[in-house]
């Protein structure tokens, strides 16, 4: 136990100037947004639909920054600050549903896609360079539509698994490349000569290489399926208001604001995106400089590797 | 593969052969995804503003009924001749919303690509020569903001900033209301010079700018992030050092040497973003209110015009498809060993 925490935390150790700083920050902007979502109700002074104060007076409409409003008031009244806090806990959960799901189904597959070849990895490739190849929102959103006729629209469920069909592909392709490989390494001949079965295998001795990098993916696609939702939400396809406060839809109806010039109901939930974003990013950028060591900088001299084998790619 | 064949007209029939399963893929998934919807398409379009035969002569027409397999033959055989069938709310062919909407999200891609090739190129070549530098460290800044920003946030703040509060440019649409030339192209730049109307010509560059480098600026990042990374790489190779022993200046290694070698992988990203400037253009469009493809896809997605939906989703498949033979083909031009 002792020791798999310190592998964990061992990329965070290794880290080093630039790079260990930005890991930092990263670890402290997604810290930020995560607890914001988890404790909004005490952060945010009012609820996220909430348009009138617990005395019955309803709030000013466009109302700028002020002391009772810290981020000003949109123009159904809402408080932006509460919107942008609660904003938090819908983002968390759709990207952590997101990622979990395409993780579930992705990595699983390039597991046995890799490991079992043939026509099945074949027609598998295919599929996944097909999604791949196509414009990523365009497809979240059409997914969304269809998914809303049967879920209900506009629910975390619906949004995350429209986004999770976009990310699939990026999990089977890494993880049935690295299977691909690791394959034919001396230690899965080792098992299989001494006669373990393809469960076994594929488990104990594959798996274990082959998650290397999805941490590093992971994050980024966290990061990415975070700006997906916010594209979802900006073009209607995201959380139903009712549900909750979503900062891309909050971000389309500030469109017409914005030309006379009311600048407090696009900047905040917009700067929120970009925070947790970034926050991801850097996290993802971290974790790679770190466990990537073709990134690392070194003053030995560089490894020359010779080009792949035809065979082994095949 | 056989190593005669490599004169690029091999090569380029070669990897047409090999798009035609990528398309045909392509193509079952939109058919499938546009027919596992639940419900009735028609219905769900127009029910309830039509009478019933009317409703069930736009099913037979649409070839709805027919079995499902039959529907995708005819599909194919439709797509195959550039026919996307006829929308169901509004009766308009869907290759003529294409052909009247793809000039706008056209010359908006292909200016946004010139500006973040016009940025992110020279950048990004700063950004490598001069590594860990604080040149490199704010560009790298500058690239995950480009990376995280979303396109319609910057899209708003650019409005916010240069249309509301500067008034230097406009905010939303293709041209000013007035400003009318003869549709010849459906590319209002090359309409209006073909009309000789400069006033027009201005116009549209100016309504053009902020869309432009609001989706330009998504892919900047890429671009340097790329370039920078190529750049690093060349210079470690052993032709840099080759050209520094042989006593040619800094200035013309770094770019004549390092610089072009870096743009082999930089051509071949650049095909991999056209499918995120379409996602970016469609959000760019809604931000600018831009009369572009992707307005009339949320439009018709809104509709719930099926046959529009799959019609426009198709062309921005064979798009992407297109785009990535197209690619590859200058890449073969450029670097003879791809043709191999």
């Amino acid at each position: 136990m002792a020791s798999r925490l310190a592998r964990a935390v061992k990329p965070f150790r290794d880290a080093q100037g630039l790079s260990k700083w930005l890991l930092w920050v990263g670890v402290g902007g997604t810290l930020l947004i995560v607890l914001a979502a988890i404790f909004a109700p005490w952060i945010a002074p009012y609820d996220f639909n909430q348009v009138a104060s617990s005395d019955g007076g309803r709030f000013p409409k466009q109302a700028p920054p002020s002391a009772d409003h810290w981020f000003g008031t949109s123009v159904r009244s809402e408080d932006v600050f509460s919107r942008v806090v609660f904003g938090a806990r819908i983002a968390v959960e759709v990207v952590v549903l997101a990622v979990a799901a395409s993780l579930l189904v992705g990595v699983p597959l390039g597991l046995i896609s890799g490991y079992v070849g043939g026509w099945l990895d074949r027609i598998l490739v295919l599929i996944s360079d097909a999604l791949f190849a196509f414009p990523y929102l365009i497809l979240a959103i059409v997914i969304a539509f269809l998914l809303s006729d049967t879920l209900g629209g506009g629910g975390v469920i619906t949004a995350a698994l429209a986004i999770t069909v976009v990310y699939v592909p990026q999990y089977f392709r890494v993880v049935r490349n690295s299977t691909l490989s690791a394959r034919e390494a001396t230690y899965v001949e080792a098992a299989r000569a001494m006669g373990a079965r393809p469960r076994t295998v594929i488990g104990r001795y594959i798996f274990g290489n082959v998650i290397q990098s999805v941490p590093v993916i992971a994050t980024l696609n966290a990061a990415d399926a975070m700006l997906t939702l916010a594209g979802l939400g900006f073009l209607g396809y995201g959380i139903q208001p009712t549900e909750g406060a979503e900062w891309g839809y909050d971000l389309q109806r500030a469109i017409p604001d914005v030309a006379a010039e009311i600048w407090w109901t696009s900047v905040f939930p917009g700067l929120a995106i970009v925070v947790f974003v970034i926050a991801l990013t850097l996290v993802g950028e971290g974790l790679n400089d770190t466990l990537n060591p073709t990134l690392r900088k070194r003053r030995i001299e560089p490894v020359h590797i010779p080009p792949r084998d035809k065979e082994a790619v095949r | 593969m056989a190593r005669s064949g490599g004169s690029l007209r091999t090569y380029l029939l070669s990897r047409l052969a090999l798009a035609l399963p990528m398309v045909l893929i392509l193509l079952t998934m939109v058919f499938l995804l546009m027919r596992v919807a639940p419900g009735d398409p028609v219905q769900s379009a127009v029910g309830g503003r039509l009478p019933p035969d009317q409703i069930a002569q736009i099913r037979a027409d649409a070839g709805i009924d027919d079995p499902l397999v039959a529907q995708y033959f005819t599909y194919l055989a439709d797509v195959a001749t550039l026919d996307f069938g006829e929308t169901i709310t509004d009766n308009r062919p869907v290759s003529d919303v294409i052909i009247e909407s793809g000039g706008a999200t056209l010359t908006l891609t292909l200016a946004a690509l010139l500006v973040a090739v016009g940025l992110g190129l020279p950048l990004g070549l700063l950004a490598g020569r001069y590594r860990d530098s604080a040149v490199d460290g704010s560009l790298r800044i500058f690239g995950i903001l480009t990376y995280a920003a979303p396109v319609f946030w910057v899209g708003l703040l650019a409005q916010l900033t240069f249309g509301s509060i500067l008034g230097w440019l406009p905010t939303s649409g293709e041209a000013d209301p007035v400003t009318f030339v003869d549709e010849v192209t459906h590319i209002l730049l090359i309409d209006a010079l073909i009309a000789g109307d400069v006033e027009a010509f201005w116009d549209a560059v100016e309504h053009l700018i902020l869309p432009a480098v609001t989706l330009g600026l998504l892919v900047t990042g890429t671009f340097l992030r790329l370039t920078r990374v190529n750049v690093m790489q060349a210079l470690r190779g052993d032709y840099i050092e080759a050209a520094r022993a042989r006593g040619i200046g800094e200035r013309s290694v770094v770019v004549r040497h390092a610089f072009r070698n870096a743009l082999v992988p930089v051509i071949t990203v650049m095909g991999l973003q056209v499918a995120l400037l379409l996602s970016g253009a469609t959000l760019t469009e809604l931000t600018f209110d831009w009369p572009g493809l992707g307005s009339e896809l949320i439009a018709y997605l809104n509709e719930r015009d099926y046959i529009a939906v799959q019609g426009i989703v198709t062309v921005f498949a064979l798009v992407v498809v297109a785009v990535s033979i197209l690619i590859d083909l200058v890449n073969a031009l450029i670097d003879p060993r791809v043709r191999y």
